[in-house]
């Protein structure tokens, strides 16, 4: 199987950019490339990683600024013509801030950054980050996060369910979706979701934290796998690559 | 050249926990009677102009596009010559 590139965006503040090429190229076996904010071409990627961290400092709001990065004019072109883009954590708020996914991470309703493992339910596996997985079935994923409070309104949060576009929720180690199981205080515990078309997901926890057996769980890898083989496999190889 | 006066805060529907503490915290000093925190930002900013009509319409784009996200917050401002 021929490697994929991933562009993983690297904005003033990121910190978890080199944890993500480390889980995609050194694990994964995957092409990395970091891309600074301030570039203006995506160098033939085909997957697009806006990763975690603090870009900008969380000033104004968290995403608020990166998303006026140049780069960032680049990523939405790419994503408006189907390229796979994938916001984690930091890069989830930045995604909703520059609206390619709806709704907003509101400041945890505990007021606590939250910096632990949860449990994730699978929802569906039709998607490109979650085809891996198993219906249903319970990740072990780690969050660090101080405002990852999904918010939507309730149209927003109906036309995600009936599209079946929550890819994953926060729940109890059995996959019991529950208050308990909430680390924040996100609507319908909602972890990750992705777009109308499906090519732009964003979730809160960190799964390319979640990939060597010597620090704890692996269960990050079937999310990154599954992007792996979705884009290669299903032809979804997007146009910077084969242009 | 005007002053624009921006407020920021969170829309009425959605629970602000911050105020919610803050709102504990004036109980407890006994000052029951102080009801319903909201905690918001404000903003001043200056704009090279001599309109006035202007300087209020950069000022809402500027709220609409970057200052505030009106998927969670509501924004007021005045301007003034200065």
């Amino acid at each position: 199987m021929p490697a994929l590139t991933f562009g993983i965006v690297v904005f003033p503040g990121s910190n978890c950019d080199h944890d993500a090429q480390y889980a995609l190229g050194t694990v994964c076996g995957q092409e990395t490339r970091l891309l600074w904010h301030k570039e203006t071409s995506l160098q033939g990627a085909d997957v697009i990683i806006l990763p975690g961290g603090f870009s900008y400092g969380d000033y104004l709001r968290c995403g608020a600024i990166a998303r006026f990065s140049p780069i960032m004019k680049e990523v939405i072109a790419f994503a408006n013509d189907g390229g796979t883009v994938i916001g984690i954590c930091n890069g989830f708020q930045i995604l909703c801030e520059a609206g390619l996914l709806p709704g907003v991470l509101l400041r945890n309703e505990q007021l606590r950054f939250s910096c632990s493992y949860v449990h994730l339910r699978v929802e569906q596996n039709t998607s490109r980050y979650t085809s891996a997985c198993v219906p249903g079935e319970v990740l072990r994923i780690p969050i660090a996060h101080g405002d990852g409070n999904y918010f939507a309104d309730a149209e927003t949060l109906r036309t995600l369910e009936e599209k079946r576009r929550v890819l994953f929720r926060y729940c109890d180690p059995d996959g019991t979706v529950s208050g308990g199981a909430n680390p924040n205080g996100s609507l319908r515990n909602i972890a990750g979701i992705m777009n109308e078309q499906g090519n732009v997901m964003g979730m809160m926890p960190h799964p390319e934290r979640a990939v060597e057996a010597l620090l704890g769980p692996t269960d990050g890898r079937k999310v990154l796998r599954s992007i792996i083989e979705s884009v290669v496999v299903h032809g979804e190889l997007t146009h910077s690559s084969l242009s | 050249m005007y002053l624009a006066k921006i407020t920021i805060t969170l829309r009425k529907s959605i629970l602000d926990p911050q105020g919610k503490a803050v709102h504990h915290a004036l109980e407890s000093l006994g000052m029951a009677s102080m009801k319903d925190v909201r905690i918001g930002k404000y903003m001043e900013v200056r704009i090279d102009t001599n309109d006035k009509q202007e300087a209020e319409r950069l000022t809402d784009e500027s709220c609409k596009k970057l200052l505030a996200n009106v998927v969670m917050e509501d924004y007021a401002f005045s301007v003034e010559a200065v």
